[in-house]
């Protein structure tokens, strides 16, 4: 059996792609898809720790972590469909109005 | 015991007349206002009647104790002050002085202020000052004779301001007041060394131990430093000599307060303070001589200035500080009796004065210089015979009030030093001069008004004025009454009846038996030398402001410097301006103001917002509005959080 600890190193990679990427991109998109890397590598750890407890709470975790990345993805991709059509741009550091 | 006299009540109704005329006088049609002012004021007058009825079935001095105020500390060591009255024959002269010459100028004033703006204000103020000067004369204490005494300075300052929208009335007030602050500062701290060292401030307590310590022949004891500061604040309500400064100016109030609190009674108060100290006094020999220096030198200084003045009512105020230097003489030379003797004839005869002059005032239309007045007698009769009455009291003319108290002070002065007696008479000379060149500049001649149109100095204006008009009888019969009361008012004292009647209190053996030490030959002389004195004056003022009326101006011509140094008060107003007030004002500009106001106080609360200021801007920026920054923050501040934790763990 693989031990918990690849996972976790493995989950930890994952996540810190997701953050490396949310901080150095300026496209939305890409960002939007570093946030679901993070959820990712996040329930990767939470489905490992649950196969090595043999306990279910865990994997019921990750279920309603991907309801509500998916309910996220579909608003979310709303927004950005709305922010590029009056703003025609998709760089967020254009996307500043609310700034003092 | 003698049944209650219920003292109390002479200052309260003044005080009650105060309160109404001031919370609701101004509702009060002109006729209420003086009814209610009237009343309270007389009120006070006849309780001090009765009293007087009263007095010769008393036991003396009658004490009447009103409430408890102070206790402080227990056992041997505990203060006591309780608001209680002390009535001896001293009190009572004072009283009626007071009530009896206040309610006259009372009934003057409604006359006088009836076209002024204010004049409830005027009312409640002027019963205020008969309250707070009653309780100084009443009280038992000297802590209660120091709220009259506070109390008479703060009408003083209501009253020398009353036509506040001037600026010259509201910084004589403020003038008046700051000077009676360094007498009254000298009167605290002799308090203080009373309760220091008696634990007392009872009159009759503390007089009763000064009385079982030695006299201070020679250094400088506590009883001199006592005597010597409550001279510091006699000096300052009794405009003497170096304090005097603020009279003159405090004639910028309306001309019966300048009778009423600048000559009648309110400038006596250090006179009476002085005179109810004796026992202190008479211990101190060397404080004794300060006080007769003082009055001497007051008394001739402020003659010289009163020669040279040209405004009626300023003349007076100079003459008021050189008698005020009388009464102080006096009571330097330990002869009290004679001092309040002065005091008593003083009140009748400058009270007269001032309210004669207020009617002339009020005749030429608020013009106050002389020079354009004269030959006045035609047009206002009766003020000018009871001008004339005091004119001669206060030059000492036999047999008007004046000469009785002023030759007995120079009686006095003569067997205690022919020095004072000199200066004394001298005075009396100039004294005669000024009084009566006011008098023929005044009265006599022709009336150089017309041409000018009215100064109205005294901001009394009156409309329109053709020729002078007399006042109405509303002003006239309070100069009346006090013309008799000048003429006859020194009477008392012949044969040594007024100073029998006093004795009492300031014990009799030293007195009498110095006046007898005098022998009939010099007292004849004293009296001979000082009514030729007063009828040389009178023939100097007819020669030069009646006969020769060129020569004046000649005169002053002549002696150039000298004539204008009296003109300007031998420049004092100046002298004070650069040695005290302008390093005052400089230091406080300078170094309370720009240094320790604005450069610390200020400084510290200003910095204090700006520190807060300069941080908050640099946590500002955290707050960059970029979304990945926000990010970054989060990141960062979760990664310490991890790493915390796991340092944690591993340990």
């Amino acid at each position: 059996m693989v031990p918990v600890s690849y996972y976790l190193i493995l989950s930890g990679i994952l996540f810190s792609c997701g953050v490396i990427g949310f901080l150095i991109k300026r496209n939305i998109i890409t960002i939007f898809m570093s946030i679901e890397l993070m959820l990712n590598g996040v329930n990767l750890s939470f489905v490992a720790f649950a196969a090595q407890w043999g306990h279910l709470s865990g994997q019921i975790f990750v279920f309603f972590v991907m309801v509500v990345a998916a309910a996220e993805t579909a608003v979310g991709l709303a927004i950005i469909i709305a922010v590029f059509r009056t703003r025609e741009t998709l760089n967020v550091d254009q996307v500043n109005l609310l700034k003092l | 015991m003698t049944p209650s006299l219920h003292l109390w009540l002479i200052p309260a109704l003044p005080l009650l007349g105060a309160a109404i005329n001031g919370f609701f006088g101004r509702r009060f049609s002109r006729q209420a206002v003086s009814a209610v002012a009237l009343t309270f004021a007389g009120g006070a007058f006849l309780m001090a009647l009765y009293v007087a009825a009263r007095f010769s079935s008393l036991e003396l001095p009658y004490t009447e104790f009103l409430a408890h105020w102070i206790r402080s500390g227990s056992g041997p060591h505990m203060f006591v002050a309780n608001f209680e009255f002390y009535l001896d024959q001293l009190t009572l002269v004072m009283l009626l002085v007071v009530t009896g010459v206040g309610f006259l100028i009372h009934i003057y004033s409604v006359g006088y202020m009836w076209e002024e703006g204010g004049f409830y204000r005027f009312f409640s103020y002027l019963n205020l000052f008969m309250f707070f000067m009653l309780t100084l004369v009443l009280a038992g204490n000297y802590l209660q004779m120091f709220i009259g005494w506070e109390g008479v300075g703060l009408a003083s300052y209501l009253l020398i301001g009353f036509w506040f929208t001037k600026d010259s009335a509201a910084s004589a007030g403020k003038k008046a007041f700051i000077v009676n602050r360094i007498g009254d500062f000298g009167f605290l701290i002799a308090l203080f060394l009373l309760i220091k060292h008696f634990g007392s401030l009872n009159f009759g307590q503390v007089f009763a131990s000064v009385s079982q310590l030695p006299g201070e022949i020679a250094g400088y004891g506590l009883l001199t430093s006592i005597g010597l500061l409550l001279m510091v604040g006699a000096a300052g309500k009794s405009a003497q000599i170096p304090l005097y400064v603020w009279l003159p100016d405090a004639m910028e109030g309306p001309t019966p307060v300048s009778a009423l609190i600048h000559a009648a009674t309110m400038v006596t108060a250090g006179v009476y303070m002085v005179a109810r100290s004796h026992v202190i006094f008479d211990r101190a020999p060397n404080a004794l001589t300060v006080v007769a220096i003082i009055g001497t030198l007051t008394a001739l200084f402020a003659a010289t200035i009163g020669i040279a003045q040209t405004d009626i009512k300023k003349v007076l105020a100079y003459s008021t500080v050189s008698q005020l230097g009388y009464m102080f003489m006096a009571c330097g030379v330990a002869a009290y009796s004679a001092g309040i003797f002065h005091l008593m004839t003083h009140a009748f005869f400058k009270g007269l004065l001032f309210l004669g002059a207020g009617s002339v005032i009020h005749a030429v239309g608020g013009e106050q210089d002389m020079r354009k007045m004269g030959g006045l007698r035609q047009y206002i009769p009766i003020t000018f015979i009871t001008m004339s009455v005091a004119t001669l009291a206060i030059a000492g003319i036999w047999p008007f009030a004046g000469f009785f108290s002023k030759d007995e002070i120079l009686a006095r002065a003569y067997q205690a030093n022919p020095a004072y007696w000199f200066i004394g008479v001298t005075t009396a000379f100039i004294t005669s001069f000024y009084m009566f060149r006011l008098w023929f500049m005044t009265f006599w001649g022709d009336y150089r008004g017309r041409d000018t149109a009215g100064g109205h100095a005294d901001s009394h204006g009156h409309g329109g004025h053709g020729d002078p008009h007399e006042s109405p009888m509303v002003m006239l019969v309070p100069l009346m009454i006090l013309a008799v009361l000048s003429f006859v008012g020194g009477w008392v004292g012949i044969g040594g009846r007024f100073e029998q009647f006093l004795a009492p209190v300031f014990g009799e053996g030293a007195s009498t038996a110095a006046t007898e030490a005098l022998s009939h030959g010099t007292e004849i002389a004293l009296i001979a030398i000082s009514l030729g004195a007063a009828g040389m004056g009178w023939y100097l003022a007819y020669l030069l402001y009646l006969k020769r009326t060129d020569l004046p101006q000649k005169i002053a011509d002549m002696l150039g410097g000298l004539y204008e140094t009296v003109v300007h008060k031998y420049y004092i107003d100046e002298i004070y301006a650069t040695l005290f007030v302008k390093p005052l004002v400089d230091g406080s500009t300078r170094i309370l103001w720009h240094g320790v106001d604005q450069g610390v106080i200020d400084a510290a609360v200003n910095d204090t917002a700006e520190g807060a200021r300069h941080v908050s801007d640099a946590a500002r920026h955290m707050q960059s509005g970029n979304l990945r920054s926000y990010a970054g923050w989060v990141a960062a501040g979760s990664a310490i959080v991890i790493a915390y934790m796991i340092w944690m763990g591993v340990r």
